[in-house]
């Protein structure tokens, strides 16, 4: 979508719901052949070609191999409702350019949230020091990067008004509160971002991205006979205001009191090694967690994963497919191009049970020569890009739920989670389980909560002994952190069996 | 980076503008910070990183509807249309009795003690002196150990600083720095790739070691070359100072004004009552010289005082902040810990492993959760199996579990071996009878 021009400070709230963004169409009647897209771009962020050009020249003039500028602005709006309405907001505007060079391996980052273009010289002289030779670079022409639209959204989150998100947030108060008379508090919050990106680099490349993103989260607080529970469920997406609807409200609001009051008689199991069926969804934290770390690139390049010396094996039965994916529509961890300049795209990790590929950025796709597989990410102008998943998900396999369910004499049944950690040496990898049930003779029988599981990743993932048909992507408000930058993704699995984890 | 004065002129405009502008009280900080990061990857320099930052937030009450926002725009036309417009979209919000800012009786007033914790020297060191201290770092282990795959060194400093003016008479100003020195060495095992990280951290930069940093996380890395579970079961176990931290951030959760309210806190009603083992006493003291958590007012302006959270085990004080002390009906003492100073025993991490029978030494934390609520907790672990005094063979892949409630009782013996550059002032700690799920 194009842009308003030089509108940094919105907050959401003061206009009306659907007012239309005007494009401005400005300068495109100059004798650039930028198109009107790029060219709003570089009005919003007030710069224009020939300052990108300098900019670019400034980092190159050590001798670099390689530059980029990735100018980020972001709105982020939160509201949030307690004691029954919705009674306080919060919002943050951060906008600013990073400006990266590579020489072979080597990093050189400064960035500046000054976007004059003294400022911007200054920051990019600064990068460049990690070239020491002088060397000469010539500005390249410049391409504009062909976006796909992976998430094409009507009005944006800027143009909508906080009125017209309370009563979703009261209707979903209202519903838990109506469902259980055991409620006795309830948290809505609701979280809308709106990004405008702005690539360039020394190759000449121009690309530039609108990335909205919405995250909703609901959470319930029973009490019953003195015990206390709490549960919460999230969705989110890359989508506009379309995203609200009384149905997607009504749906949580169920989800969560449904959770919620199964955890009273809940119990935590004994403790030690055995069989898990993890239930289509959520539980592809498994893969997040237990594999996708691992097999990313820099972990690999730098003799650090347990993975690195793997690949083309045969690591985990014929019919475990594993994807690393970034172009899902409207889902929260795609990305039109990712923030290297790269297009993303579906990468397959684990193809029949053999491990086909890392997950790349440009570094360490100059190291193993193999195209960028478009995972090269970052937090935000602030931060170096380094590979990060995007959606990581599981294919379908050959069995059906009941018969895996039904093959377990003692074990655990477990699809809601609330968080994981991996360390890549090892391999060992936890899971954190809201919620599950026992599974007793191929039966499910009390529910579980509460529990941590822990295994080793090329362990769990040989041990993986049947797969599900019954494939889901999880749309939670996933976070994932990395040497300190988050990001958002998701992850999905069919319904698994694995041989054996430790439950504590 | 602005100085205290143009900072504070800044937040004078923008307030006055906000009050001009229909807010009853506003409360408005600005800060900026700047740091390097030099990393050093198997001798070679493998990135280098400048930053600097600066961010106005802005607080807003207005016909007792509450909004916070905040910026790193700092065009003054900039921000007065951004005040225009956050006080306009607070009007959308529901009224709410409670929010206010804090009384300006429990505001910090000028006279408090120094607090030494911030080192003007950090601006003057230059990037070679730097990159050289990263690369000592790595000169000490790179190529000392035939198994070493990877090692790591970095250098990292920064220097903040901010001013905070509220509408009913609050100004304060702080400045900080730090200064951090670190490695990780990654090693071949037969089962994996261990690794392990050691760093020394101050906030003078005079003051902060320099040698022995590579060479600690070579030997932390190598100790933990091929783990193996031991059977589940109750265990005598020591968690190693430097990560005895983390089993205090679910107590830490649950004190805080906000979990006791939303109620997700397992210490709801337990203020003047026994939470732990009477050997436990712990005190939040904001002004300890150097220390890292040292302040003389919080994020709201309240004047920091030195109180006890937990004494002999009895659980004192809770982190109250203004708005939930209103909701609660709770006198407002602080929203956010300072320093947290234990009450140490007498023994060091050696004797106290030499006293032990059988058990586990735990030195890391990997995942796990607990839940606010009820206090139900499991974190992943790594670490030593333990008999008579002696590490047998490192542990990983099990879990410590049980409920927050109970844990702290089975606390017997705090060591003496608090590390003071953190802002957790906290020993090695012993347990006994504690549950660990492996085989």
């Amino acid at each position: 979508m194009q842009l308003k021009r030089r509108d940094f400070i919105k907050i959401s709230g003061i206009t009306t719901a659907g007012s239309l963004v005007i494009p401005p169409f400005l300068n495109s009647c100059k004798a650039v052949k930028l198109s009107a897209d790029a060219e709003s771009y570089l009005s919003h962020f007030e710069v224009t070609r020939a300052t990108l050009q300098k900019v670019i020249s400034a980092a190159m003039e050590k001798g670099a191999d390689y530059a980029d500028l990735f100018f980020e602005h972001t709105l982020s709006n939160t509201c949030a409702l307690e004691d029954n309405k919705v009674n306080s907001a919060y919002s943050n505007i951060s906008s600013g350019v990073g400006i990266r060079v590579l020489k072979g391996d080597q990093t050189g980052y400064a960035y500046s949230e000054d976007l004059t273009e003294e400022a911007m010289l200054k920051a990019a002289r600064t990068a460049s020091n990690i070239a020491e030779s002088p060397g000469k670079f010539s500005v390249a022409n410049i391409t504009e990067y062909v976006k796909p639209n992976y998430y094409a959204i009507r009005g944006s989150w800027e143009d909508t008004s906080i009125k017209d998100k309370i009563p979703y947030m009261q209707r979903m108060n209202d519903n838990i509160f109506a469902a259980d008379n055991r409620v006795t508090m309830v948290n809505v919050y609701l979280n809308d971002n709106s990004s405008y990106i702005l690539f360039h680099n020394s190759d000449g490349l121009l690309a530039w991205d609108y990335r909205p993103i919405i995250v909703i989260a609901g959470v319930c607080i029973m009490e019953d006979k003195g015990s206390t529970e709490n549960f919460y469920v999230t969705r989110s997406y890359r989508m506009g205001p379309d995203f609200l609807t009384n149905e997607l409200i009504d749906e949580l609001s169920t989800e969560v009191v449904d959770r919620t009051s199964r955890l009273f008689s809940a119990v935590r199991p004994e403790p030690g090694e055995m069989e898990i069926v993890m239930g289509a969804g959520q539980s592809g934290i498994l893969l997040h967690e237990a594999m996708g770390h691992a097999f990313e690139a820099d972990f690999n390049r730098k003799n650090l994963s347990i993975f690195c010396d793997k690949m083309g094996q045969k690591i985990a039965e014929d019919f475990v497919t594993i994807i690393d994916d970034g172009t899902i529509p409207m889902n929260r961890g795609s990305l039109n191009f990712d923030d290297e300049g790269n297009p993303t795209e579906k990468t397959f990790l684990v193809s029949n049970g053999k491990l086909t590929s890392y997950l790349h950025d440009r570094i360490s796709s100059d190291f193993y020569k193999v195209p960028s597989t478009g995972n090269g990410r970052r937090q935000s102008f602030r931060h170096i890009p380094m590979p990060r998943m995007r959606s990581t998900y599981m294919e379908n396999g050959p069995h059906k739920k009941d018969e895996i369910i039904a093959s377990v004499k003692k074990g655990i049944y477990v699809d809601y989670f609330s968080n994981g950690e991996v360390n890549i040496g090892q391999g060992d990898f936890t899971f954190f389980v809201k919620f599950g049930y026992l599974i007793e003779n191929g039966k499910l029988t009390k529910p579980v909560k509460d529990i941590n599981i822990i295994g080793n990743g090329p362990q769990a993932l040989a041990d993986i002994v049947m797969v599900a048909d019954d494939k889901a992507i999880d749309n939670g408000g996933g976070m994932c952190g990395k040497n300190g930058q988050s990001v958002p993704v998701t992850m999905g699995m069919p319904t698994v069996k694995i041989r054996k984890l430790t439950v504590g | 980076m602005m100085n205290t004065n143009e900072k504070y002129a800044l937040a004078d405009t923008v307030i006055e503008h906000a009050l001009k502008s229909g807010a009853e009280q506003v409360s408005v900080s600005v800060f900026d910070n700047r740091s390097t990061e030099i990393e050093i990857r198997d001798q070679k320099i493998d990135s280098l990183k400048e930053s600097n930052r600066a961010n106005l937030s802005i607080d807003i009450y207005v016909d007792k509807k509450y909004s916070s926002h905040s910026t790193n725009r700092m065009n003054r036309e900039e921000l007065f249309r951004f005040v225009e417009e956050a006080i306009a979209s607070t009007r959308f919000l529901a009224a709410d009795e409670f929010r206010s800012l804090p009384g300006p009786e429990l505001y910090y007033r000028e006279g408090g003690p120094s607090l030494g914790i911030f080192d003007r020297s950090i601006d003057s060191v230059d990037a070679k002196t730097k990159i050289d201290l990263a690369k000592k770092v790595m000169d000490e282990v790179y190529g000392k150990d035939e198994r070493i795959l990877s090692v790591s060194s970095y250098y990292y400093d920064s220097l903040s600083s901010g001013i905070m003016v509220t509408s009913n008479g609050f100004r304060g100003s702080s400045e900080k720095t730090g200064v951090q020195l670190g490695a990780e060495v990654s090693v071949k095992s037969n089962t994996g790739r261990p690794n392990a990280y050691w760093f020394e951290s101050q906030l003078f930069f005079d003051k902060l070691r320099k040698e022995g940093i590579g060479t600690k996380a070579l030997d932390r890395a190598l100790k933990k070359s091929d783990p193996e579970k031991v059977n589940s079961g109750l265990y005598s176990v020591i968690v190693e100072n430097r990560v005895a931290a983390n089993l205090l951030s679910p107590l830490y959760e649950s004190l805080l004004g906000s979990s006791l309210y939303q109620k997700q806190s397992f210490l709801i009603g337990k203020q003047g009552k026994p939470v732990a083992s009477g050997v436990l006493t712990a005190i939040d003291d904001p002004h300890i010289p150097s220390g890292q958590g040292s302040r003389l007012f919080d994020d709201e302006g309240l004047n920091a005082v030195r109180r006890p959270i937990i004494e002999k085990g009895v659980l004192k004080d809770y982190y109250i902040d203004t708005y939930y002390g209103k909701k609660l009906g709770m006198k407002p003492t602080s929203g956010s810990s300072s320093n947290v100073v234990f009450e140490t025993g007498t023994r060091n991490l050696d004797e106290l492993l030499a006293s032990m029978k059988k058990g586990v030494l735990i030195t890391g934390f990997i995942g796990g959760n607990c839940n606010g609520s009820t206090g139900d907790f499991s974190y992943g672990i790594e670490g030593f199996y333990i008999e008579d005094g002696k590490i047998v063979h490192p542990v990983n892949e099990m879990n410590i579990a049980g409920n927050m409630n109970t844990f702290w009782f089975n606390l017997k013996e705090l060591g003496n071996d608090v590390r003071e550059d953190d802002s957790i002032r906290i020993p090695s700690l012993l347990f006994e009878g504690v549950q660990l799920s492996g085989i």
